[in-house]
C-alpha cells in the first residue's frame, strides 16, 4: 500500500509537471471577501505545484515565529507604480494594494498518511525558486494581509484535501495532524487555523493606535539573502530592484536581526531575536500584554522591563508557582520557561498560534537565562 | 482509460489518506452557534446589538471583539450560558479591545484563562454578568472572572464572580471606575482594584473568598493607582483556603482577610459590614510583606507604602481569631493567647523610612477610627516587637470625592 501510494504520487507528478500554464495577473480586491484563494492569483496550486504569479516575491525572515514546526512560504506583491517606504525599526509602510501572503505547509512524512507531517527545521529543500512540489508537502492554509484604503485586512484560506484550492474560513478550523520526527518519533497535535479575531490578536501590535500590521516585513528581519532560483540575492536589495521598496539606505546601514539558529551569532543576539519575533507582538509597551509591564522587543533594556526579577501581573496559575518572569541563571525558577514549555491554553505563550512546544526555541531561551548574571533576592 | 485510472488513483491517494477529526466534543448545533456568534462579533458595526438567546452553549474557541459601540445581550445570567469547558483555543472566553462596550445578562463559564477580559477601552458597562468555574475553587481555574484592564469610565454592577483562581472581579490600571452591587465568592480575591485611579466599590457582597476586597498597587506597571473608596459592602467570612498559584500577587493574601490595602495610596474604607474574617477584618500592608519584593525588579519610582488610608464608621464583628500563615498565627497567640483574636485592623508595620512620624504629611497618614483596635505587627523586624498602640492612627484625612461616570452608562 505504501509503495503503491508512493508510485501513484510519483506518477501523478510526472504526469502533471509537464504542462505549465500562465496565470491570470495577480489581483488586488479593494473590498469584499473573495471566497477562494485563487481569486487573488497570488499563490496557486497548478499542475502539482504551488506557483507564485509574476511579481509575487517570496521572502524569508532571519528569525521566524514558531507555529507547530510548520513551514512558511511568505510573499509580497504590489500593484504597478507604488512601493513600500523603508523604515529602520517598524514594519515598512506599504502602499494601498499590497498583498502579503503566507502559506503554511509541512513536508510530508516519509511513507506516512496525509495527516503525518515531518517535524523538521530543514527548510533548504522545500522551496527553491518560484514553486513548491505538492507531491512532497501538505498545504494547510494560506493567510493574507491585504492593504486596503482603510488599513490591513486579514483573510484565511484553508486548503482542500485534494490540495487544489483553498477556501476562505473566517471562524477558524482545527485539524488533527501528527508530527513525525527524523527517528520516527510521533506527536499527535491539533493544528489550529486562526479565526479572524485571532489574526488581529497578534497583528494589532499597537492596541492604542489599533492598527493591524504585518509583523515580519521589518528591515532587521528581512535583511538576508534569498535564493530566487536565479541565484542568491539580498532580499531588500531585490525588493528595491523590483521597485517594491524605496528610501532604503545602503545595505551596510540596515539593521540585521540574528538568525536564531546561526551558531556564529551570540547567544544573546539569538535569544533576543527569538523573543522579539515570538513575543513582542503582544509584549511591547502598546501591545496586548502591555498590561503586564513585561516587554520582550529587541531594544528593551535588560532589567525589570525585560521581566528580570519582575513579579507577574496577570499570570494566575500560569506562574507554575514561580515568583518572577525571568530569574538570571535559573530557568526553572523563571515563569517564562513555564509559559514556553506548556501547550495548555491559559498557560502557554504565545497565548494562541501553536499547539506544540518549540523545543529548540525553549532550549535557546533556557541557555540564555542560564547565561544571565545576577539574582532576584527578596527584599524584606 | 489509463488516464482516468491514474487520476482516480491520485484522488484516492490524496483524499483517502487524510483522516482528520475535530478534537472537541462539540455537537453541530453548538458548532453552528459558535461560528455564527464569531461572525456577529467580526461583522459588528458601531451600534450593533448582539442578542444571544437563552440556552447553554458549548464553545471551543475564545471569542474576541474589536469594534467600538457594540452591545452583547443575553436573556439573563441563568438563561444564557456560554460554556468553555471544551475550550481548545485562546485562553479567554471573550476578549474585548473596544470603546463604548456593553455586556449584560449572560454567564461565561469554565474558560481556560480569564472569562471576560476588556483590554484597553473607554466607557465599559458590565451588567448582570456571571463568570464562574463550575468545578469549584481550583488552582487550575482561570485567573480572572470579570477583568477590565487599561480601561476608563467603567461600570460593573449586578454581576457575579465565582471560582477565579486569582480575582473574581479585577479592575487593573484603569481610571474612573464604579463596582457596585455585585457578588463575589469562592475566588482567591473577591474583588480587586489594582493600580487604578478613582474607583468606588460599594454595595457588593464578598464572602467565602480567601480575601474579600483588595486594593493593591503592584510595581513595574505602566500606571500606579490611587483614590479608591470601599463603602457599604458586606465583607463576611472570607476564609476560603488560598488556592492561588505561588507567584501570583494574591497568593500572598492570607486566607481569612476581609478588606486588604496593599501599597496603594488614598484609600477610604467606611460604612461597610465586615465580619468573621479569620485573619483580620481589615489589613493594611506594604509590598515588602508580600515576599515578592526583589531589589532588582522594582522600578525606582514605585512607592511600596500605603499612604493616606482612612478607615472609619464600619460595622465590624468577629474575625482575627484564626489567622493563616505561621507569622500571624505565632503573633496572634503571643499577643492574645490561643483563645484570643486580633483586633479589627492588622498593619504589617512597614513605613516609609524617608519620613519620621513627625515629618509624614498629614494626608499621607494611616488614620483609623471606630475599630476595636490595631495591631502593628512589626513585619520589618520579623514580627518581634508588635504593639497595639492606637495613638499613631488617631487622625483624620480629607475625604475622597465620589466617582462620577461621564458619560453615564445607558442601560
Amino acid at each position: 500500500m505504501v509503495k503503491s501510494a508512493k508510485h501513484a504520487a510519483l506518477l501523478a507528478l510526472l504526469l502533471l509537471s509537464g504542462c505549465h500554464r500562465g496565470l491570470p495577473p495577480a489581483e488586488f480586491h479593494a473590498d469584499g471577501k473573495p471566497a477562494k484563494l485563487s481569486d487573488w492569483h497570488m499563490v496557486e496550486a497548478r499542475d502539482g505545484r504551488l506557483e507564485l504569479n509574476a511579481g509575487v516575491v517570496p521572502y524569508n525572515l532571519n528569525t521566524p515565529l514558531f507555529t507547530d514546526y510548520v513551514h512558511k512560504l511568505r510573499t509580497v506583491w504590489m500593484p504597478k507604480g507604488v512601493s513600500a517606504k523603508y523604515d529602520a525599526k517598524n514594519t515598512f509602510d506599504f502602499p494601498v494594494g499590497t498583498v502579503v501572503t503566507k502559506t503554511f505547509y509541512y513536508p510530508r512524512a516519509a511513507d506516512g498518511k496525509f495527516s503525518d507531517v515531518a517535524r523538521t527545521l530543514d527548510y533548504s529543500g522545500d522551496f527553491v525558486g518560484q514553486d513548491l512540489n505538492l507531491a512532497s508537502v501538505h498545504l494547510v492554509e494560506t493567510r493574507l494581509l491585504v492593504r486596503r484604503k482603510d488599513g490591513w485586512t486579514p483573510f484565511v484560506y484553508v486548503w482542500n484535501k485534494e490540495q487544489t484550492e483553498a477556501t476562505l474560513v473566517r471562524t477558524g478550523d482545527v485539524q488533527a495532524l501528527t508530527l513525525v520526527g527524523a527517528q520516527d518519533q510521533r506527536e499527535d497535535f491539533n493544528y489550529v487555523v486562526p479565526d479572524e479575531g485571532q489574526c488581529v490578536n497578534c497583528h494589532e501590535a499597537d492596541m492604542i493606535g489599533r492598527s493591524i500590521l504585518p509583523i515580519g516585513p521589518k528591515a532587521r528581519n528581512m535583511n538576508r539573502e534569498y535564493d530566487y532560483g536565479s541565484g542568491r540575492e539580498n532580499q531588500l536589495e531585490h525588493l528595491v530592484a523590483m521597485g517594491y521598496l524605496m528610501d532604503m539606505p545602503k545595505l551596510a546601514d540596515v539593521p540585521k536581526a540574528a538568525d536564531w539558529r546561526d551558531p556564529s551569532a551570540t547567544l544573546d543576539a539569538r535569544a533576543r531575536a527569538w523573543l522579539d519575533v515570538n513575543c513582542a507582538m503582544c509584549h511591547n509597551p502598546n501591545g496586548e500584554a502591555s498590561v503586564t509591564g513585561f516587554s520582550l522587543g529587541a531594544d528593551v533594556p535588560e532589567d525589570h522591563h525585560l521581566g528580570i526579577c519582575k513579579s507577574p501581573e496577570a499570570a494566575g496559575p500560569a506562574t507554575g508557582g514561580r515568583l518572577f518572569d525571568i530569574v538570571p541563571g535559573k530557568p526553572d525558577d523563571s515563569i517564562i520557561m513555564n509559559r514556553i514549555g506548556s501547550t495548555r491554553p491559559g498557560t502557554m505563550m504565545p497565548e494562541i498560534g501553536r499547539s506544540t512546544v518549540d523545543r529548540e526555541g525553549e532550549a535557546l531561551i533556557r541557555a540564555w537565562i542560564l547565561s544571565l548574571k545576577g539574582n532576584c533576592d527578596i527584599v524584606h | 482509460m489509463r488516464k482516468t485510472l491514474i487520476a482516480a488513483t491520485l484522488v484516492a491517494v490524496l483524499a483517502g489518506c487524510s483522516s482528520q477529526q475535530a478534537p472537541a466534543p462539540q455537537n453541530a448545533t453548538d458548532a453552528s452557534f459558535e461560528s455564527k456568534l464569531q461572525e456577529q462579533l467580526l461583522d459588528a458595526k458601531p451600534g450593533t446589538v448582539i442578542d444571544i438567546p437563552a440556552g447553554h452553549y458549548h464553545l471551543t474557541r475564545g471569542l474576541s471583539l474589536r469594534t467600538d459601540g457594540v452591545t452583547i445581550k443575553g436573556a439573563g445570567k441563568d438563561q444564557t450560558v456560554l460554556s468553555f469547558k471544551g475550550q481548545v483555543v485562546g485562553p479567554e472566553g471573550l476578549l474585548v479591545n473596544a470603546n463604548d462596550f456593553t455586556i449584560e445578562n449572560l454567564t461565561i463559564e469554565d474558560t481556560k484563562g480569564d472569562a471576560l477580559k476588556i483590554n484597553h477601552g473607554k466607557n465599559i458597562t458590565i451588567h448582570g454578568v456571571r463568570t464562574q468555574w463550575t468545578d469549584g475553587s481550583q488552582t487550575s481555574n482561570g485567573p480572572y472572572g470579570i477583568y477590565p484592564v487599561k480601561t476608563q469610565n467603567v461600570l460593573i454592577e449586578d454581576s457575579e464572580a465565582i471560582g477565579a483562581s486569582d480575582s473574581g472581579i479585577y479592575v487593573g490600571q484603569s481610571n474612573n471606575v464604579i463596582v457596585r452591587n455585585n457578588r463575589a465568592e469562592q475566588n482567591v480575591a473577591g474583588i480587586e482594584i489594582e493600580n487604578t485611579v478613582n474607583a468606588d466599590v460599594y454595595g457588593n457582597t464578598a464572602t467565602n473568598n480567601s480575601g474579600g476586597i483588595l486594593v493593591f498597587n503592584m510595581p513595574d506597571l505602566l500606571m500606579e493607582g490611587s483614590g479608591t473608596r470601599v463603602f457599604k459592602n458586606h465583607v463576611v467570612a472570607n476564609n476560603h483556603d488560598n488556592f492561588a498559584a505561588n507567584g501570583s500577587a494574591v497568593a500572598s493574601v492570607p486566607a481569612g482577610s476581609g478588606v486588604v490595602v496593599n501599597s496603594n495610596p488614598k484609600v477610604e474604607i467606611f460604612d461597610n459590614d465586615i465580619a468573621d474574617n479569620k485573619t483580620a477584618n481589615i489589613i493594611v500592608s506594604s509590598f515588602y510583606s508580600t515576599n515578592y519584593a526583589s531589589k532588582t525588579g522594582v522600578a525606582a519610582d514605585y512607592d511600596p507604602y500605603p499612604k493616606g488610608i482612612f478607615i472609619y464608621g464600619n460595622r465590624l464583628k468577629g474575625g482575627g481569631d484564626s489567622p493563616s500563615g505561621l507569622d500571624f498565627k505565632t503573633l496572634k497567640i503571643a499577643m492574645f493567647g490561643i483563645g484570643g483574636h486580633f483586633p479589627d485592623v492588622l498593619w504589617d508595620g512597614y513605613s516609609d523610612p524617608k519620613f519620621t512620624d513627625k515629618t509624614l504629611p498629614p494626608q499621607d497618614r494611616i488614620c483609623i477610627q471606630d475599630v476595636s483596635g490595631v495591631v502593628d505587627a512589626d513585619g520589618p523586624d520579623g514580627y518581634k516587637h508588635p504593639n497595639t498602640d492606637m495613638k499613631p492612627f488617631q487622625c483624620t484625612i480629607d475625604k475622597l470625592p465620589a466617582v462620577t461616570l461621564n458619560p453615564e452608562p445607558k442601560l
